[in-house]
C-alpha cells in the first residue's frame, strides 16, 4: 500500500511545485482575534498552564510592547498588523487526544496525506516501510500526538509536547526555558515568548544515547492565523540525540507568520544534532501568499567537550528570517552549521549563523549553500565572534552561491570579530552562475535540461545533504529538485 | 549513417559553417583537419544540439532521422557522443554517478530498463581497466582537479561506457602525453563497429597513426575544401593549409 503512497508522492512531486497546499476541512477553535492579555491569558488558560508560566508570558508581552520590529535584513514585506491576526487555533476535541484511536480521522488522514508516520505499531512493525522515528505532530496551536512516548520513557528520554512538559516537568522547565535565548533577545523571540503555543520538549538524561530520532512535524493549517512553535531540548552529561524538524502549510494567498523559538543546551560530553526540512508554503511565483518565517534558534554548549551540530535545508516560506546559532561557552565544544538555503519565485532569504566562541579551543564549521532562482533573493548573514578567554578556538566558513537565471541575487554578509590573537579563522565563499556550458556538457550525455539542473544541484549541496540522517536525506534531495523544478530555459 | 546536407551555422548572428557536406557511412572513421577557427568545434557543437548553434539551412541526419530537431539530450539517447575539445567539471557528482545517471537517462529515453547497479559497476571496472584508469579517479566529483589529459581520457571512458553510434571526438589528442595516446587509441578502436561511424577532429597525422581514418576531410572556412584518404593527412602535415585557405 504504502509503496504505491510512494510513487504517487513522487508522481504529484514532479507535476505539482507545492503538494502540501490543502487545507484540512476541521472545526476549529480559535483564540479571539489581536493581541492583549485576555488572549495571553486564554492561550495559558488553554493549556492548563501553571501561574508562573502565565506570568512569564505577560512579562514577555510587557515587554515586546516597547520593542521595534527590526529592519536590518535583506527582505522587504509590508508591515505586519498584529491585531490582524488570531495567535490561537486549535481543532475541537475534549481535552487532549489520548489515543490515536480518539484523534480526530480528518486529522489523521492529514499526516497520511503529508507522509508522517503517526501508527507506533505500523511503524514498529516496518509496515508502509515508515522509517523509525519518533513524532510530535503539532497542528496550528497543538499537539496532535506524540509517538513512542512509552518506548523512549523505558531509557528515561522524555519526548512531550511543551504544554505537557510546563505542567509534568515544571523544575526542568524553568530551569532552562529563556535561558538560551532571553525572552527580550529580539522582537520575534520576544513575542514568541508571550503567545507561544506548542512545540517539543526533550529531555536526555545522562549518558544515555537517545534509541531513536525524534521528530516534530508543524503543520500550519488555519487561515490568517500565527504559529508560535517553541521547542526546548536538553541532553544532559554524555547525552546524544538527533532531532528533525519539518514543517508544511496550505496554499493561501494571505501571508502567515510563523515566529519561533528553539533552545538547545548541551552540557558536559552531550551531542545534540538538530535538523531542519522547512518546507513552508513560498507563496505563488508572483510573490503572492506564503510563511514569513521568523526564527530565533539558539544551542548553548554549556558542557566541556558539547557539542551541536544544525543542519538545514530551507526551501519555503516566501521570507526567510533565522539565524540558528551556538554559544560555544564550554572547552573545546564545538559547533557546527550546514545549510542549503533555496529561493525561487520571489522568496526572500536572510539566514546564517552566529558562532559564539568563549571556551578554550573551542571549534565551529560553517558550510552555507545558496541557491537562487526567479526574482529571488537570497543572503548569507554570519558572525563568528571569538572572546579574549576563548584561547585557541578554530572556526572554518565556506558560503557557496549558486546563481540560477539572471533575475535572482545572492548576497554574503560575514562578520568576524577576534579578541584573542590564537584564534585561527578561516573563510573562503563563491558565487557561481550555473553555466550554460555545464548544463550542455550533461544534456549531451543524456539527460534533459530538468534532470541536468538537477545533477548540478545535488552536486553543488551534496556536502550538507550528507550531515542529513539518512531517514530524511532522501527526502531533502527531493524537495531540492522541486523547489527549482522549471527555473532554467 | 551520418549525413551532413549544405549546413549553415551561425553563432551569434555570425556564419561560421557555410555550406557544409559530409557523409561517413556506418562502419566508417573520418578524419575532420582544419585550421584554427575553420569551425570545426562548431560542427561538432552543432550536431551534439548546443543552444545558440542557429542552423540558418541545410540538414543532418543520422541513419534517415533529422537530428536537427532533437534537443541534446534526445540526440544523446539516439546514440550521438561529443568527446568534448575541453570537457568541464561538475562538483559534487563523482563521475561513477554521473555516467550511471547518463546510462539511465538515455535507457529510459529508448524505452529500455535501468541497467543495475551491480553490472553497472562491473563495466565501469573493466572499461576502467582496459583504459588504465584508477577506480579512484571515478568516485571524485567528475573532472573537479585533474589535469588536461585527465579529462580527455575520461571523456573516453564515458564514451566507452554509453556505446554511442556515432562518436564525435573533438581534439581528444591534445593534452595527451604519448603513452595516454595509445592507451586512447587503443580505446577508440575497440569501439569500431559495423553499425557506429566517427568523426575525429585533430591537428595532428600522429594520432591518424594510431586510429586510421577511412577519409580524411579538410575543413576550412566553414566548408569542407578537400577530401581524400589518409594520405590527405600526411600531406597537410608536410604542407600546411595555406593553399586552402586562399581557396577558401
Ligand atoms: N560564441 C561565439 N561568438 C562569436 N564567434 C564565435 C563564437 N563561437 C565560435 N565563434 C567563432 O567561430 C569560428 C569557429 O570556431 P571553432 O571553435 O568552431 O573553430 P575550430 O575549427 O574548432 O578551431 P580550433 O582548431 O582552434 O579548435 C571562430 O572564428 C570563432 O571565433
Ligand atoms: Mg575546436
Amino acid at each position: 500500500m504504502a509503496d504505491i503512497d510512494t510513487i504517487q508522492t513522487v508522481e504529484a512531486l514532479a507535476g505539482d511545485k507545492y503538494v502540501h497546499g490543502f487545507v484540512t476541512d476541521i472545526e476549529q477553535e480559535f483564540a479571539a482575534k489581536g493581541l492583549n492579555t485576555d488572549v495571553i491569558r486564554f492561550i495559558s488558560a488553554k493549556k492548563n498552564e501553571p501561574d508562573w508560566m502565565l506570568q512569564w508570558r505577560l512579562d514577555a508581552y510587557e515587554r515586546w510592547l516597547v520593542m521595534d520590529e527590526p529592519d536590518w535584513a535583506k527582505v522587504s514585506y509590508p508591515r505586519i498588523d498584529y491585531q490582524d491576526l488570531y495567535y490561537y487555533a486549535a481543532p475541537k476535541q475534549k481535552d487532549g487526544p489520548k489515543s490515536l484511536d480518539e484523534v480526530d480521522p480528518e486529522l489523521l488522514d492529514t499526516y497520511k496525506k503529508l507522509g508522517i508516520p503517526l501508527r507506533e505499531q505500523e511503524v514498529l512493525a516496518g509496515v508502509q516501510g515508515a522509517p523509525r522515528y519518533a513524532v510530535d505532530a503539532v497542528f496550528d496551536s497543538v499537539s496532535v500526538v506524540t509517538t513512542f512516548k512509552a518506548e523512549l520513557a523505558k531509557v528515561g528520554v522524555i519526548f512531550c509536547p511543551l504544554s505537557e512538559a510546563v505542567r509534568d516537568y515544571p523544575d526542568l522547565v524553568r530551569q532552562y526555558l529563556g535561558s538560551v535565548v532571553p525572552v527580550s533577545d529580539n522582537y520575534f523571540a520576544c513575542l514568541n515568548s508571550a503567545v507561544f503555543s506548542e512545540g517539543s520538549f526533550v529531555y536526555v538524561p545522562p549518558g544515555v544515547r537517545c534509541p531513536m530520532e525524534l521528530s516534530t512535524y508543524f503543520r500550519i493549517n488555519a487561515l490568517n492565523t500565527g504559529q508560535f512553535e517553541r521547542t526546548l531540548i536538553i541532553a544532559d552529561k554524555g547525552s546524544y540525540v538527533s532531532y528533525l524538524e519539518g514543517c508544511t502549510a496550505p496554499m493561501r494567498d494571505e501571508n502567515q507568520l510563523h515566529a519561533a523559538v528553539v533552545e538547545l543546551i548541551v552540557l558536559d560530553d552531550a551531542e545534540i544534532k538538530y535538523s531542519t526540512v522547512q518546507n513552508w508554503y513560498p507563496g505563488d511565483a508572483d510573490g503572492k501568499g506564503g510563511i514569513y518565517n521568523f526564527v530565533t534558534k539558539r544551542a548553548d554548549c554549556r558542557g566541556d567537550r558539547s557539542k551541536v551540530s544544525w543542519t538545514q535545508v530551507e526551501t519555503g516560506s516566501a521570507i526567510t528570517w533565522k539565524y540558528p546559532s551556538c554559544v560555544l561557552r564550554g572547552a573545546d565544544s564545538m559547533g557546527e552549521f550546514y545549510s542549503i538555503a533555496i529561493t525561487n519565485g520571489r522568496q526572500q532569504a536572510d539566514t546564517g549563523t552566529k558562532m559564539i566562541h568563549l571556551g578554550a579551543g573551542s571549534t565551529s564549521r560553517i558550510i552555507a549553500k545558496g541557491i537562487s532562482a526567479g526574482r529571488s533573493s537570497s543572503t548569507y548573514r554570519g558572525l563568528v565572534s571569538v572572546h579574549p578567554k576563548a584561547r585557541g578556538a578554530r572556526n572554518f566558513t565556506q558560503c557557496d552561491s549558486l546563481l540560477i537565471g539572471k533575475t535572482c541575487a545572492a548576497h554574503t554578509v560575514p562578520y568576524i570579530e577576534a579578541r584573542n590573537a590564537s584564534a585561527q579563522l578561516e573563510h573562503e565563499a563563491t558565487t557561481t552562475r550555473l553555466s550554460e556550458d555545464q548544463l550542455f556538457y550533461v544534456m549531451q550525455r543524456g539527460l534533459s535540461q530538468e534532470e541536468a539542473v538537477q545533477l548540478l544541484v545535488n552536486g553543488f549541496v551534496k556536502d550538507v545533504l550528507q550531515e542529513l540522517p539518512m531517514e530524511f536525506a532522501v527526502e531533502a534531495q527531493k524537495l531540492v529538485a522541486v523547489s527549482l523544478e522549471g527555473s532554467v530555459g | 549513417m551520418l549525413d551532413i546536407q549544405n549546413l549553415q551555422v551561425c553563432v551569434a548572428d555570425k556564419p561560421i559553417i557555410k555550406g557544409l557536406s559530409l557523409q561517413v557511412p556506418a562502419g566508417e572513421v573520418h578524419a575532420i583537419m582544419g585550421p584554427n577557427g575553420a569551425g570545426k568545434s562548431t560542427l561538432s557543437y552543432t550536431l551534439a544540439g548546443r543552444n545558440g548553434y542557429e542552423v540558418s539551412g541545410g540538414s543532418a541526419t543520422l541513419n534517415g532521422e533529422d537530428l536537427l530537431a532533437l534537443d541534446a539530450s534526445a540526440r544523446a539517447a539516439r546514440g550521438v557522443f561529443l568527446s568534448f575539445q575541453y570537457p568541464l567539471e561538475i562538483p559534487g557528482v563523482p563521475a561513477l554517478t554521473f555516467v550511471r545517471t547518463a546510462m539511465n537517462a538515455q535507457r529510459k529515453a529508448r524505452g529500455e530498463p535501468e541497467i543495475s547497479a551491480p553490472d553497472f559497476l562491473k563495466r565501469a571496472r573493466a572499461v576502467a581497466a582496459s583504459l588504465k584508469m584508477d577506480m579512484n579517479m571515478l568516485k571524485r566529483g567528475l573532472n573537479v582537479g585533474f589535469s588536461g589529459g585527465e579529462k580527455k581520457r575520461m571523456e573516453i571512458f564515458q564514451m566507452a561506457m554509453l556505446e554511442p553510434r556515432l562518436l564525435i571526438l573533438d581534439e581528444t589528442d591534445s593534452g595527451l602525453d604519448i603513452d595516454a595516446l595509445k592507451i586512447v587509441s587503443e580505446g577508440v578502436n575497440a569501439l569500431r563497429a559495423p553499425d557506429r561511424a566517427m568523426l575525429v577532429i585533430t591537428h595532428y597525422q600522429r594520432l591518424l597513426d594510431y586510429i586510421r581514418p577511412d577519409r580524411v576531410h579538410v575543413l576550412a572556412a566553414g566548408r569542407i575544401v578537400a577530401s581524400g584518404g589518409p594520405e590527405l593527412a600526411q600531406q597537410l602535415e608536410r604542407e600546411g593549409y595555406e593553399k586552402y585557405e586562399t581557396a577558401a
